[in-house]
């Protein structure tokens, strides 16, 4: 538990991720099985523990300290679980404290009614940084800044294996992955997984260059409407089914009603959206129904969702990763019209005279509301990763909108130096006069060199300080670029944009000669 | 046996500090007053202006570099444990364990003693005096750590936490903000005693108190300037003070990693407000266990706290029988740690 609370205690603050993959992986290496294969579940998917930890600590709290000074505490601290791990007094022994293991045995034996008496237990063998990461990890996911797919790459850059291939493995595991740390480390062979549907890394785009386009022969590339929901991978075996992210976590439990309709033997890759009466419903809708443990009817039925296929890489236990593009996609035509699995239909594959003609349509996409294009080479493999030269994204061409700085926030890691994140507002009437709100923040678009420029800029222009943020003179234009506007009502503006980024900074453009807000509320889809 | 006069009658909480009235002084008054006894260097203790002064010879010195001719018209050096009569009343400093020539007043009036500890601490320290306890009718103690959560952890665990970050970031320098005077000693001290001998660089603002604990006899090793500095100084320690983290300043370094040795560090909040890596939670000033401890065994049956958590102190000390009250007096810095 010690190198555990001490490995969470140094990755909440760290910011940068190279840096947490060296403690990371630092900490499987010289942390013994099973300890770190809990470890690595906490940092991942989290371990299915069942601890009521706020009734506890409440039930606690009120017996064990003077309520006057646990209130004054709490106060000052701004956090209860950590209060309680900083006011706990010390009683243990050193090298007295629990293993990881012994927590998870514990746990899982422990019936309803021994959950104080565990948690004090542990708490009176811990030092106060254990304390906190023991509070952290029974609250089930401890939230420390680091992604699933991150810790698993510590694991593989720790024993110098490929992070696809734990990726792979995952889904037929379970914590503590014995036998994962087992061939990690050569002392057995890789797990065999065949009976599971598990996770296949993806095959991802590149955008689109220019001299790309110009190098590009028509007849060899296959072109899609590039979709706007988020990448899923349905992975259906024996009667399991598992949706899978882009990272691979797995996002089944959000979406029960694709899991109960999708009984097939096959692995397949597409495109997550609501989709009502054949109509894609805006991003907006789909982010309702995305990181739900529990989702209801209600819910189903306000935002329908739905799988757009465009790509094979398993039919019937057969693997076509190594086929064509044109062949997998005909496999792909074939299974699909066979089975007409409900909720799911395939992404068509467009066709054109000319190049010209495709380019056409891709001006067009902004109209048509859609994202833009993908191409897809017709020979290419399917190959995990972004190998390059095979598949492109063609977003259509950005929004832009002239906006005045307001604040600028320091940034973290390198950038901690400069200012970096950089919120900007447009002009809006406010009693009769003209006030400028905050539209977005911006926080990457620009050169290193422009921004050492805004950072000097906003050194010399400081209204005022709040702890890491500055409030600017309002004069400075900066030209944002931005995918798409949409509604917010949590924002003062009312309106939220879509991947802004800083285009130009328009130093030669005086501030009242910005945009307003209403021109930016028409932009909203 | 005689009455005693009330605590009150003879030693006056002001609104600027602490006034003694048969001894006609002031301990560690805000503003400029005639006389004034100063507990320690730090700039919320040690004011300029006052007409006379007496404090140890280290704290005069201290005041001297730091607040320039202005310190004081006159000054007068007393040495821990030496008693002095002024007008009704005798006066002695004690160590009072916070940095060097950190002293606790202690004033004896009418067979009445009162101790005024200024800040101070109970946890070791190799760049001054440990605390003196002093058995006492009247305490006056600070509260900056007056919450049960504040607890120090002991010192080598946060030096280990720097070296083992030293280790595995070796590519990176590792900028550690300190308080100039008495934190950035004691660090470099705690590292010495650690068995870290590389030079440890120092920022400009830095210079003239290190140079000071150096001539006063206090091993710090090699101690080089910043500004002398070949190289981006990549994995090696740059004490600077706490504004100096993230600033313009701290470009010059290898992907510098932010650090920051204060008592506040013990708070997660207060690590990420300050945008701060490596918390180090080492502090001049007294935990909570550490007060109550320390106003235990004085034996005083009269307890006033200056500043600090001062709520939570008093409630603590009511539920125990000692009678305790809070003086709030002004400009008491808290956040100087």
């Amino acid at each position: 538990m010690k190198a555990f609370a001490a490995l969470l205690d140094r990755l909440t603050y760290t910011p940068a991720h190279n840096a947490k993959l060296l403690l990371m992986r630092n900490y499987f290496r010289s942390t013994p099985d099973p300890d770190r294969g809990y470890a690595l579940a906490a940092l991942t998917d989290g371990l299915p523990i069942d601890f009521p930890l706020r009734r506890v600590l409440t039930e606690i709290g009120a017996t064990r300290f003077d309520p006057e000074l646990f209130r004054m505490s709490r106060d000052d601290v701004g956090d209860t679980a950590e209060t309680v791990a900083l006011i706990w007094p010390a009683s243990g022994e050193p090298g007295d404290a629990p293993r990881l293991s012994e927590i998870v045995a514990a746990l899982t034996k422990a019936g309803r009614g021994g959950h104080a008496d565990l948690l004090t237990h542990w708490l009176d063998r811990l030092d106060a940084t254990g304390r906190w990461a023991l509070l952290k990890f029974l609250s089930g996911a401890p939230r420390v800044g680091v992604s699933a797919r991150l810790a698993k790459q510590a694991v593989a850059d720790a024993f110098g294996k490929p992070v696809d291939d734990i990726e792979e493995l995952w889904h037929g595991l379970a914590p503590p992955y014995l036998p994962l740390f087992d061939w990690l480390e050569d002392r057995a062979p890789r797990p065999s997984m065949s009976g599971t549907p598990i996770f296949r890394p993806l095959m991802l785009a590149h955008a689109l260059e220019e001299a790309e386009w110009e190098a590009m022969q028509l007849e060899d590339i296959a072109a899609e409407w590039k979709w706007d929901g988020i990448r899923i991978q349905v992975a259906a075996k024996g009667g399991v089914t598992r949706l899978f992210s882009r990272t691979g976590d797995d996002i089944g439990a959000s979406f029960p009603e694709l899991v109960d309709h999708f009984k097939f033997d096959a692995v397949l890759d597409g495109e997550l959206l609501v989709v009502r009466n054949g109509e894609v419903a805006p991003f907006a809708e789909l982010q309702q129904r995305l990181n739900r443990k529990t989702v209801t009817r209600g819910m189903m039925t306000k935002h329908p969702v739905h799988v757009r296929f465009y790509d094979a890489l398993e039919i019937g236990g057969e693997d076509l990763r190594g086929l064509p593009f044109t062949a997998r996609r005909q496999r792909l035509e074939a299974w699909h019209s066979a089975h007409r699995p409900a909720h799911s239909d395939l992404s068509e594959v467009l066709t054109y005279a000319s190049k010209e003609e495709l380019q056409a349509s891709w001006a067009a996409t902004r109209e048509g509301g859609i994202e833009g294009l993908m191409l897809k080479r017709k020979d290419s493999p399917y190959l995990a990763g972004r190998p390059k030269g095979h598949w492109y994204k063609w977003k259509r061409a950005p929004l832009t909108a002239d906006c005045v700085l307001l604040y600028a926030q320091k940034g973290s890691g390198k950038r901690s130096p400069f200012h970096s994140d950089f919120t900007f507002g447009a002009w809006t009437g406010k009693d009769g006069e003209d006030i400028l709100v905050p539209v977005g923040k911006a926080y990457f678009g620009f050169t290193d060199e422009e921004l050492s420029q805004l950072d000097t800029f906003v050194r010399q222009n400081t209204i005022e300080r709040y702890g890491p943020v500055r409030s600017v003179v309002p004069k400075l234009v900066l030209e944002i670029a931005f995918d798409a506007v949409q509604a917010s009502p949590r924002h003062k503006s009312g309106i939220a944009m879509r991947f802004p980024r800083v285009a130009r900074i328009r130093w030669d453009k005086p501030a009242a000669e910005a945009e307003r807000l209403e021109t930016l509320k028409a932009l909203i889809t | 046996m005689p009455a005693q006069p009330s605590f009150e009658s003879w030693l006056r909480p002001e609104s600027h500090g602490l006034y003694c009235v048969p001894g006609d002084f002031h301990i560690d008054p805000h503003a400029a007053v005639p006389r004034a006894v100063i507990t320690h260097g730090h700039s919320d203790h040690a004011r300029p202006g006052h007409d006379a002064v007496l404090a140890t010879a280290d704290t005069l010195e201290i005041m001297k570099f730091r607040l320039g001719q202005g310190a004081a018209a006159r000054m007068q050096a007393l040495a821990y444990g030496e008693p002095i009569k002024v007008r009704d009343v005798t006066l002695r400093l004690e160590p009072s364990g916070h940095i060097l020539g950190a002293a606790q007043v202690v004033i004896e009036y009418h067979g009445q003693r009162a101790v005024i500890s200024g800040d101070y601490k109970r946890h070791g320290d190799p760049t001054c005096a440990p605390f003196e306890l002093v058995p006492c009718d009247l305490f006056v103690t600070e509260a900056t750590f007056g919450l049960p959560v504040y607890r120090h952890e002991p010192d080598s665990g946060e030096i280990a936490k720097l070296l083992t970050s030293l280790t595995d970031f070796p590519e990176r320098t590792h900028q550690i903000g300190v308080y100039g005077l008495g934190k950035c000693q004691r660090l470099i001290a705690l590292l010495r005693r650690a068995g870290y001998e590389r030079p440890i660089w120092l920022h400009g603002a830095l210079r003239s108190m290190t140079d000071y604990y150096v001539a006063r006899g206090i091993e710090l090793g090699e101690v080089p300037s910043v500004a002398d500095a070949g190289d981006k100084l990549a994995g090696e320690i740059v004490l600077s003070p706490p504004s100096a983290l993230g600033d313009r300043w701290s470009r010059r370094f290898a992907d510098p990693l932010a650090g920051f040795a204060s008592g506040w560090m013990r708070i997660r909040g207060r690590v990420r407000q300050r945008g701060v890596e490596l918390p180090l939670i080492i502090s001049d000033h007294c935990d909570w266990p550490e007060l109550l401890q320390t106003v235990k065994e004085t034996g005083a049956r009269e307890v006033w706290v200056t500043h600090g958590r001062e709520e939570a102190l008093v409630h603590e000390l009511g539920k125990r029988g000692i009678a305790a009250r809070a003086l709030r007096l002004v400009g008491r810095e808290d956040d100087a740690e």
